[in-house]
């Protein structure tokens, strides 16, 4: 009975658009919710600094090395902004990451595609980006106040990544033969990845009535991927680039564009940790973890250090 | 506690210009006030978004309870003396 009338009173709190705070009562199946769609989400930002990572040392100028760094330094930011969010739900940050190296927890598919040129520096930003965008504009507005803060934050920075993408496009879009040919097949191996990122059709996911209805999300997954479609068609036109599906066409009457079924056994089993770079993202993050120890040794070691001269003195 | 942990949580407030409030953009993980510190410069001021940052161990917060928020903050709501609508001002007095 308890539980029902609070129950009640926090779905009237939601359908009020009042925010929750960690220290609100809520149902623990919204908690559990939040920890797993934004731990996952932190995962997805800072896997999502590999891909990148990989064109560093390799950037054809200075000027695209630094612009790199900035975006790879925003993402790590993301990640940080998003692990406290989560935090705030009780989980610890330890526990986080032990989840993600025992593949218990999960991260965005699509970095687990190999960036294979400079072209795709171009694509992942301008597609990848912009498909993380339309998600994250959408969930500013979610219920829980720190998950919606932390997105406030991260669409104000995100705009530049997607731009910066769109530059490199448009760069080798105009370039030369070859640089062209570049650009096109990085669209065509980022397109379908990008459309996936916004997970199962909405007939076939599975937590998203309860999450649209506790505003966990706001949109639905299908209406965030057709927004991503339609506007990025647009973009496209103006690259003078080809998207890889046949059947992509503007709908007179719903005024979207139509688009070819989606592969999601493709999907599925890159979900399930068989495509092409699963083992290689989790094995470096390992490795990253295991090779950072010492220096969170010495900084607690140090940190204790000073606590006890203080208090000697 | 393991040796392998992420330090301690730390709350970061960050003044936007001379002049204003100090307000919660958010935390971070560090092991001691110098870290914290240079954490918070490259966390949350990437973009000139404050001149000030302050940083309090998230432990060492007071924090009024959700759960007894209408009852603690009910002794305001019998004082409208508090406000100044309550006073009736003759009409035609200015500037008061």
């Amino acid at each position: 009975m308890e539980n029902e009338r609070k129950l009640e009173e926090f779905q009237q709190k939601i359908d009020a658009n009042i925010k929750i705070e960690p220290k609100d009562w809520m149902p623990e199946k919204y908690r559990q919710t939040l920890i797993r769609q934004i731990s996952q989400h932190a995962h997805s930002e800072i896997i999502g600094m590999q891909p990148e990572g990989n064109w560093l040392t390799r950037a054809p100028s200075l000027r695209a090395k630094k612009i790199l760094m900035a975006k790879i330094q925003d993402e790590a930011g993301h990640g940080l902004y998003l692990y406290c969010a989560a935090e705030t739900l009780g989980v610890k940050r330890e526990q986080f990451l032990q989840w993600l190296h025992e593949g218990k927890a999960k991260y965005s598919s699509v970095f687990n595609y190999p960036t294979l040129t400079w072209a795709d520096m171009g694509a992942v930003g301008w597609l990848v980006d912009g498909a993380a965008i339309v998600n994250q504009v959408s969930l500013q507005g979610t219920s829980y106040g720190p998950y919606s803060r932390a997105m406030v934050k991260i669409c104000m920075e995100e705009s530049f990544h997607q731009r910066q993408g769109f530059e490199i496009m448009v760069q080798l879009a105009k370039g030369t033969k070859e640089q062209k040919q570049m650009a096109q097949d990085a669209l065509n191996r980022w397109w379908w990845p990008s459309i996936m990122m916004f997970g199962p059709h909405d007939s076939e996911s599975a937590h998203s009535n309860q999450s649209l209805k506790w505003k966990i999300k706001r949109e639905s997954n299908d209406e965030l991927r057709q927004r991503y479609i339609n506007k990025t068609i647009e973009q496209g036109h103006h690259l003078g680039l080809t998207f890889p599906d046949p059947n992509l066409k503007f709908n007179e009457e719903t005024k979207n564009y139509d688009y070819s079924p989606i592969d999601w056994d493709e999907f599925w089993n890159v979900v399930k940790g068989n495509g092409p770079g699963n083992k290689l993202r989790i094995n470096h993050h390992i490795k990253a973890h295991e090779d950072g120890k010492w220096v969170r040794e010495a900084a607690k070691a140090y940190s204790e250090k000073i606590n006890l001269s203080k208090k000697t003195a | 506690m393991s040796r392998d942990d992420q330090g301690i949580l730390w709350e970061v407030f960050i003044q936007v210009k001379a002049g204003r409030a100090y307000k919660h953009v958010g935390s971070l993980h560090a092991y001691d006030k110098e870290m914290a510190m240079k954490s918070a410069r490259d966390l949350y001021t990437r973009r000139n978004e404050g001149n000030g940052i302050w940083i309090v161990k998230a432990e060492d917060i007071v924090s009024s309870e959700a759960s007894d928020g209408e009852a603690f903050f009910d002794p305001s709501n019998d004082k409208v003396y508090r406000h100044p609508t309550f006073y009736k001002i003759p009409d035609g007095v200015k500037h008061i």
